[in-house]
């Protein structure tokens, strides 16, 4: 078994309202940032996990997610990096 | 009628909720603690408001794998009567009593205040004594209550009458200004397919004496009260 670290972003349902992000982009845009067309506000996790491998690793952390991490209403995911430690 | 209220670590009305049982109507209440894993006795269970968990990760994510809710879920499955209130509507969404989930509020404010709400349904355990049509004011005290689901599940609420409450103005109208958290449809509680789950973002254990602005929680009591007693 390795110890691997797995990168989750964790991001609201494209098309879903999200008063956060657009909350942000019109503090971006009154700081100037005009150019900014769209923000989205979601969660980043860090999971150290023991695997036998990387695909191990990433088929455990999906779990995860479709279990606990991310409401499958209103939320998608993205497992970004798997790496050993 | 015995009631069992839980106190998960962060429930702030499990208290009130108790005293509405013990004290406004007379009947048998016990506090149940997240870390039960017995029922004892209860015959109907209330999933009070707070901050279960603190709200960490989402509200109600981390309360629905308590051992207590594993009871609180086989009991609603046998068709045990259950009412989440606030908190507890965002906890039985996340344990699948409830389609479903709650944001948000849209002003991303947390929003303290009484609200009219039209009563939808009269075909659930906690509303069969209140009349269709009626305009009821609670109390509301949330900042995730904007109610949203895919447009299928909407669509299946509204045809099967399992949407129990809806924000509406003195009118009676369910407009956007009435709508305090940017909810679907204004909708403030559903029920579950056999009305015995129902969820709810307003607080009726907080409108039960005049003292408190409301006395239009009564009548989800009595509701319940006729239907366990039938």
């Amino acid at each position: 078994m390795t110890l691997f670290r797995v990168s989750v972003h964790i991001v609201p349902r494209k098309g879903l309202l999200d008063p956060q992000g657009k909350a942000v982009t019109d503090a971006l845009h009154t700081l100037g940032f005009s150019a900014v067309a769209d923000v989205h506000v979601g969660r980043h996790l860090i999971i150290e996990t023991q695997a036998t491998d990387a695909k191990a690793a990433e088929a455990s952390v999906k779990e995860m997610c479709s279990r606990l991490l991310a409401n499958p209403v209103t939320e998608d995911y993205e497992i970004e990096a798997v790496k050993p430690v | 009628m015995k009631v069992g209220v839980i106190t998960f670590p962060g429930s702030n009305c499990d208290e009130d909720a108790l005293f509405a049982i013990v004290e406004q109507l007379q009947e048998d209440a016990v506090l149940l603690w997240h870390k039960d894993h017995d029922l004892q006795g209860a015959d109907v269970i209330i999933l009070p408001g707070g901050f279960s968990y603190g709200d960490y990760l989402r509200s109600g994510a981390i309360a629905r794998f308590s051992p207590i809710m594993q009871e609180v879920v086989a009991h609603a499955k046998r068709g045990g009567p259950v009412i989440g209130i606030c908190n507890g509507f965002q906890i039985a969404c996340e344990a699948g009593l409830l389609p479903g989930a709650l944001l948000r509020n849209n002003s991303l404010q947390f929003r303290s205040m009484p609200v009219t709400l039209r009563v939808e349904s009269t075909d659930t355990v906690f509303t069969n004594a209140a009349t269709k049509g009626a305009l009821l004011t609670m109390p509301i005290a949330h900042g995730d209550g904007r109610y949203t689901a895919d447009e299928d599940t909407l669509d299946r609420l509204e045809a099967e009458g399992r949407v129990v409450f809806r924000y509406v103005d003195s009118l009676g109208e369910p407009t956007a200004a009435a709508n305090p958290n940017g909810a679907m449809r204004n909708i403030a509680g559903i029920a579950n397919e056999s009305g015995t789950v129902v969820g709810m973002m307003p607080h009726p254990e907080r409108a039960l004496e005049p003292l408190l602005g409301s006395t239009d929680g009564l009548v989800l009591f009595q509701s319940l009260l006729s239907a366990v007693r039938a």
